[in-house]
C-alpha cells in the first residue's frame, strides 16, 4: 500500500513536468498547425539557464522567476523573426526549421555546458522528506506537483475565464475567422508561442534537481511531450492534462509491474488510442 | 462609403477576379449575384483582406484597404459574414459573440450599438442557447449567430456571403428579414447571393457577375428588364 502511493506520487510529479512541457506544444500546433520540434529544446534551455543562475546567485526560486522570462522572450523572438518568415512557404518549411533550431540549441548547448551531465544541487527545505501517513516522500517532488497544480489552475482559468481564453480558443478552431472579426491573430500566435516557451522553460528549471541536466535530455521529454498531445487531442489544454496524468501513471507503474515493457507501454497506449479515437481524447472529430 | 476600382486576385496560380470595379453609397443594401466560381466570395474576400488582390484599389471611407490585415480592415469599421459560416464549434454561443466584441466606431450612435444584450433582444433564440456549443446549433441558428457575431464589432460595412444558402424556404424569409432589420439600424449590406428570388426582396441596387468580371449594375427594374443578362448569367 505504502508503495502504491509513493509510485502514484512519482507518477503525478512526471505528469506536472509533462503537462507544463506539452500545454504550449499542442497550443501552438492547433493554432498554428506547426508542430514545434524546438519545444523541448526550451525546456532543456531552462534547465541550463537554471544550472547558471545557481551557480551564480545560488538561488533557487531566483532562477525559478528569470527563466520563464528568459524563454518567454526568445518564445517571441523565435515566431516573430523566424517561423513567421517561413510561414508562407508552408508548414515542412516551418518543420525544418524548428527541427534545425532544435539541433542548433543541443549543439549550443554541448558548446557551453559541455556534453556531460550536471547536477544541480539544491539546499534549504526542498531537499528534505516529509512522513505523511507513514510514508517517508521527498518535499522536492511534492513540491513539483504543487507547481504544476498552480500553473495548470491559473492557465485554466486564463483559458475558459477570460476574453484572451476565449481568443485562443477560437484561434485553434479557425484563426483566419478570428482574425476578420478584427483580433490581431499574429500577435496572439506570438504571446502564445512565447508562453509555451517560458511554460516549457519552467518545466526545465523543475525538472534540473530531479531528473539529469544534460544534452539529450531535449530528445528525451520530446517523444513524451508528442505522445501526450496526439493520446490528448491536438489543441486541447484538458486532453493534455488527461493524457499526461495517465502517462504519468503509465510510466511510474510501467517501472513497477512489467520493467520490461516499461518504455514500450506509452506507445502502445498511444496506438491504442490511435485505433479507438483517432482525433485523440479530448479532439474535435474532422 | 466603399469604392472597389478594378482589382484582380488570384488564388495560387488561378486568376479569379479580371479587374472587378463597384461602389457602395452610404445605407445601401447591394446584392452581388453570379453562377457558383465567378469570383463573388473572392471579391467580398478582397475587400476584407483575406485574399490580397495584385493590382487595384479598395477605398473604405477614403482610406485604402489593400495591403492591410483582415484584423485592420475589421477595426476600421468592415464585417464579413463568410459563406461557410465559420462558427466556433467548440466554443458557446455566448463565447462566440464576445470574440469580435468591439465598440463603435466614431459616429456610430450610442443607442445603436450592439451588445450582448441587444444582440440577446433582437435574437432571443440565441439568448435560449447562450451556453449551448457553436456546433450544436441547427443551421439556421448557425446563420443567426455568425450575422450577430460580426454585428458585435459594430460594423459600418457588413459583407454577406450567400446567407440563404442551404436553409429551408421558411427560415431563408427569417433571414432576409433579419438582414434588412441589420440595414434598417445603419449599416450599409453588400450581400452575395445566388437565390435571385430571396435577393430582388431585398436588396436596393445589383451587380452580376460572370467569369471574374462584373457584366451587368442596376436596380430591380432594370435587372428585370434586362433578359439577356438574367438568361446568361443568372438562369440555369
Amino acid at each position: 500500500m505504502t508503495q502504491f502511493a509513493v509510485f502514484v506520487l512519482h507518477g503525478l510529479a512526471y505528469a506536472g513536468l509533462l503537462f507544463l512541457v506539452s500545454s504550449g506544444l499542442t497550443l501552438v500546433f492547433g493554432m498554428m498547425n506547426v508542430l514545434n520540434f524546438a519545444h523541448a529544446a526550451f525546456y532543456m534551455l531552462g534547465a541550463y539557464f537554471s544550472y547558471s543562475i545557481l551557480q551564480w546567485s545560488g538561488n533557487f526560486w531566483l532562477s525559478m522567476l528569470l527563466c520563464p522570462l528568459i524563454l518567454f522572450v526568445i518564445g517571441a523572438l523565435v515566431e516573430r523573426f523566424l517561423l513567421r518568415r517561413v510561414h508562407q512557404h508552408g508548414h515542412l518549411h516551418e518543420l525544418l526549421l524548428t527541427f534545425g533550431l532544435a539541433y542548433i540549441i543541443t549543439e549550443g548547448v554541448k558548446w557551453i555546458w559541455g556534453n556531460y551531465s550536471l547536477a544541480v544541487s539544491l539546499d534549504g527545505f526542498l531537499t528534505g522528506q516529509v512522513s505523511l501517513l507513514g510514508i517517508t516522500y521527498p518535499v522536492y517532488r511534492l513540491f513539483i506537483i504543487g507547481c504544476a497544480v498552480a500553473v495548470g489552475t491559473a492557465m485554466s482559468y486564463v483559458f475558459y475565464r477570460t476574453r484572451v481564453g476565449i481568443i485562443v480558443r477560437a484561434a485553434v478552431d479557425d484563426h483566419e475567422m478570428v482574425n476578420a472579426l478584427g483580433i490581431n491573430v499574429p500577435l496572439v500566435f506570438m504571446l502564445v508561442f512565447a508562453v509555451g516557451a517560458a511554460l516549457s522553460g519552467f518545466a526545465g528549471v523543475i525538472a534540473g534537481p530531479l531528473l539529469t541536466t544534460y544534452p539529450g535530455m531535449a530528445a528525451e521529454i520530446l517523444v513524451d511531450a508528442f505522445v501526450v498531445i496526439v493520446v490528448g487531442g491536438f489543441g486541447s489544454l484538458g486532453g493534455a492534462l488527461l493524457a499526461s496524468l495517465i502517462i504519468g501513471q503509465l510510466q511510474a507503474f510501467g517501472v513497477l509491474l512489467v520493467p520490461k515493457l516499461s518504455l514500450a507501454l506509452i506507445y502502445l497506449l498511444m496506438a491504442v488510442v490511435l485505433v479507438v479515437k483517432p482525433s485523440g481524447l479530448f479532439g474535435e472529430e474532422a | 462609403m466603399l469604392e472597389v476600382r478594378d482589382i484582380h486576385s488570384y488564388y495560387g496560380k488561378s486568376h479569379i477576379l479580371h479587374g472587378v470595379s463597384m461602389t457602395l453609397q452610404e445605407g445601401e443594401m447591394v446584392c452581388l449575384l453570379g453562377r457558383n466560381g465567378v469570383g463573388k466570395s473572392t471579391t467580398l474576400k478582397s475587400i476584407m483582406g483575406m485574399v490580397r488582390p495584385r493590382s487595384g484599389s479598395i477605398r473604405f471611407q477614403g482610406r485604402e484597404l489593400i495591403g492591410l490585415q483582415p484584423y485592420q480592415v475589421a477595426r476600421l469599421g468592415v464585417g464579413i459574414v463568410p459563406e461557410e459560416r465559420r462558427i466556433f464549434g467548440s466554443l458557446t454561443v455566448e463565447e462566440n459573440l464576445l470574440i469580435g466584441k468591439k465598440n463603435a466606431l466614431d459616429g456610430g450612435d450610442g443607442a445603436q450599438a450592439w451588445t450582448l444584450e441587444r444582440v440577446y433582444q433582437v435574437f432571443p433564440r440565441l439568448h435560449e442557447r447562450r451556453t449551448n456549443k457553436g456546433r450544436h446549433l441547427s443551421g439556421g441558428e448557425q446563420q443567426m449567430l455568425t450575422v450577430a457575431r460580426t454585428l458585435m464589432g459594430n460594423p459600418r460595412l457588413i459583407l454577406v456571403d450567400e446567407p440563404t444558402e442551404g436553409l429551408a424556404p421558411l427560415i431563408v424569409q427569417d433571414v432576409l428579414h433579419m438582414l434588412a432589420q441589420v440595414r434598417r439600424s445603419g449599416v450599409t449590406v453588400l450581400m452575395v447571393e445566388q437565390n435571385f428570388k430571396a435577393a430582388v426582396q431585398v436588396a436596393d441596387r445589383f451587380y452580376v457577375m460572370g467569369k471574374g468580371q462584373i457584366v451587368f449594375e442596376g436596380d430591380v427594374d432594370a435587372l428585370l428588364a434586362a433578359d439577356e443578362v438574367r438568361k446568361t448569367y443568372l438562369e440555369v
